[in-house]
């Protein structure tokens, strides 16, 4: 018989690591558009939404099932993003890179006024697919084995999308145009297109961490607002640029959230802002940062 | 020279006796937005600095003026001057973390700071969480005339305002300004001449929080009610698009902003269709096309009128 108190400790940490997996996926996405791009993709919170919303309306209207949608949703949001991308963002290269987060201010607005106008402001239940509900027993303590998923499924993605930039060739080039794009196209790289997949790629990995979130959250048009908030303030803590930082960074706070709410409940939505304060004060790169 | 004075005489005379010709509550809400915008214009369009973080300055104030009038019983001056204080202490404390960061950290930190301040508003027991702080009285300014006068509270917002955008014409065009336009322009040279340049936008920053203070607490006192409404991301969003629509870097742009978005409400309150949406197409196409805003787009028609002039004149 396990101390009841521990047992609930260790669910809350696992519910903290659930959060932290949606914030890990987020986080990335932004990272790896700001760090090829340089503009902070404030849209990406609507295309979390948009992600977790077509998943919704697959079911509902299609009776396409969850694992459908894992596929069909980022390659939908992903392909309507690439474009533009390709049509209106890039036109704001060659200016102050202020204008792209303003430009996907707008789009964001549109977004979820356009969700709103459709479907209201409440939100609606997804329910969690046959094949993953139920629990997991691990002797000492019970997880839901959906929960479990996204866990997984998240350090897998973004473990994969780490090894992907950081070990492969194509992440060669991604790496190689953050530092030098014109150089890089003198040898042969078509770095517009480069740019239009990165963009691509993020927004797609904004619509996963919307799948996967669906069945925990509720899908409203506004999901995407609060959160986007957080995982803003994880990756300056983790240090803008940096994919494992905002990784490691992601993980520890959405744990760090939990404990909080144990802790001190009212102060658990707060965590995550007091301690980017703190980190901006004691180590202002970040905790992996690099000083620019 | 003339041209722009006959023009200041006139938008004077139209300041004047708006109250009598068109509703006095939108003209009023719109003045309360052009200053927030005005403060947000000082701190990016001349400072180079972007604050997604108005809400704070905005909300907090809207909470102290409306705890000073409702609960204190303060003249409408003091709950007013209590709210712009704290303002600035926010912003203050905004710009010991925030100040080292430069242009994009710099928008994300204030947004999540803000968010921060939003939840300390939404747990302190002063302001009723959801419920908010209802049933503000205006008061008796200076104990001797009502403000809860339509016409009365027109023109005291009109004043207010007014010598709130002198002052900010007045920074702008002074020493202190011409520093932090070297600063903007070039920080590492500004710098090396001896400039010490985060105290420099630091002060910016205060002055900037305290301006939309202003607008905040006046705009409680319109309202008479303060909401976490005021706090939100969202009203920091707005904030940027007044701005960013009026025109950036100019002193007409906000109060041009201000109007479009005020009309924009106006003409779609009846109709189904969200105007959020329409509002943020304005924004992209502005973003991407019209960065000068509405007053950029004047200057440009201007311009053109010159050119025929002369076009003509030469004939």
């Amino acid at each position: 018989m396990i101390d009841p108190s521990l047992q609930a400790l260790v669910s809350q940490i696992f519910l903290g690591l659930v959060n932290g997996s949606i914030y890990a996926l987020l986080s990335v996405g932004l990272t790896v558009i700001f760090g090829l791009l340089r503009i902070v993709n404030f849209v990406h919170g609507a295309q979390y939404m948009v992600g977790a919303f077509l998943s919704y309306i697959l079911l509902i209207e299609f009776g396409i099932g969850f694992w459908w949608s894992l596929l069909l949703s980022p390659l939908i949001v992903s392909a309507v993003s690439a474009v533009i991308e390709r049509v209106m963002i890039s036109r704001l290269y060659n200016i102050d890179h202020v204008y792209g987060l303003l430009f996907t201010l707008g789009l964001t607005l549109v977004t979820e006024g356009v969700f709103r106008y459709c479907f209201g402001s409440a939100g609606r239940a997804y329910v969690v697919p046959p094949s993953l509900s139920g629990t997991v027993d691990l002797g000492f303590v019970v997880f839901p084995r959906y929960r479990l998923f996204v866990v997984l499924a998240s350090i897998i993605i973004c473990f994969a999308t780490w090894l992907v930039i950081e070990k492969t060739r194509a992440g060669s080039y991604l790496r190689a145009a953050n530092e030098n794009p014109d150089l890089l196209r003198v040898f042969g790289v078509n770095v517009p297109l480069l740019l239009t997949a990165t963009y691509g790629f993020g927004a797609a990995l904004a619509a996963v961490a919307g799948t996967l979130a669906a069945p925990i959250y509720q899908v409203g048009p506004f999901m995407g607002g609060t959160i986007l908030i957080v995982v803003f303030a994880i990756v300056v803590i983790g240090g803008m640029g940096s994919i494992k930082g905002t990784i490691v960074a992601s993980y520890l706070l959405g744990v760090t959230e939990a404990l909080t709410k144990i802790a001190f409940p009212q102060a658990s939505s707060m965590a995550v802002f007091v301690i980017m304060a703190a980190v901006l004060v004691l180590r202002p790169e970040g905790l992996f940062g690099r000083n620019e | 020279m003339t041209i722009k004075l006959i023009l200041a005489v006139l938008v004077a005379v139209v300041a004047l006796v708006a109250p009598f010709l068109l509703y006095p509550f939108l003209l009023m809400k719109m003045m309360c937005l052009a200053l927030v915008a005005a403060s947000f214009n000082l701190l990016f369009g001349f400072g180079g600095m972007l604050s997604f973080g108005h809400a704070a300055f905005i909300g907090s104030a809207a909470y102290l003026t409306s705890y000073a009038a409702k609960v204190l019983h303060l003249d409408p001056m003091l709950s007013i001057l209590l709210g712009v204080a704290t303002a600035a202490l926010i912003g203050l404390a905004f710009g010991m973390v925030a100040i080292r960061r430069r242009g994009i950290q710099f928008a994300m930190i204030t947004l999540a700071l803000s968010q921060l301040v939003y939840f300390v508003l939404l747990q302190a027991p002063f302001t009723h969480g959801e419920d908010g702080l209802q049933d503000v009285p205006r008061g008796m300014l200076f104990g001797i005339v009502s403000l809860q006068n339509s016409i009365n509270m027109y023109y005291f917002i009109l004043g207010t305002a007014v010598l709130a955008m002198a002052a900010i014409y007045r920074l702008v065009n002074s020493p202190f300004g011409q520093i932090l336009i070297a600063i903007r322009d070039n920080e590492a040279k500004a710098t090396s001449l001896g400039y010490n340049i985060h105290r420099y936008k630091l002060g910016l920053l205060v002055f900037a929080a305290a301006i939309a203070g202003l607008g905040g607490a006046l705009k409680a006192l319109l309202f008479q009610i303060a909401t976490l409404n005021d706090a939100t991301y969202i009203a920091s969003t707005e904030v940027v698009i007044v701005a960013v629509i009026g025109g950036l870097g100019t002193m007409s742009g906000p109060v041009l902003g201000a109007s479009a978005i005020i009309l924009l409400d106006w003409l779609f309150a009846e109709v189904e269709f969200p105007v959020m949406v329409v509002n943020g197409l304005v924004f992209m196409a502005c973003v991407l096309m019209f960065r000068q805003g509405i007053a950029g787009g004047i200057d440009g028609i201007k311009s053109h009128w010159n050119v025929l002039a002369k076009r003509v004149a030469n004939v």
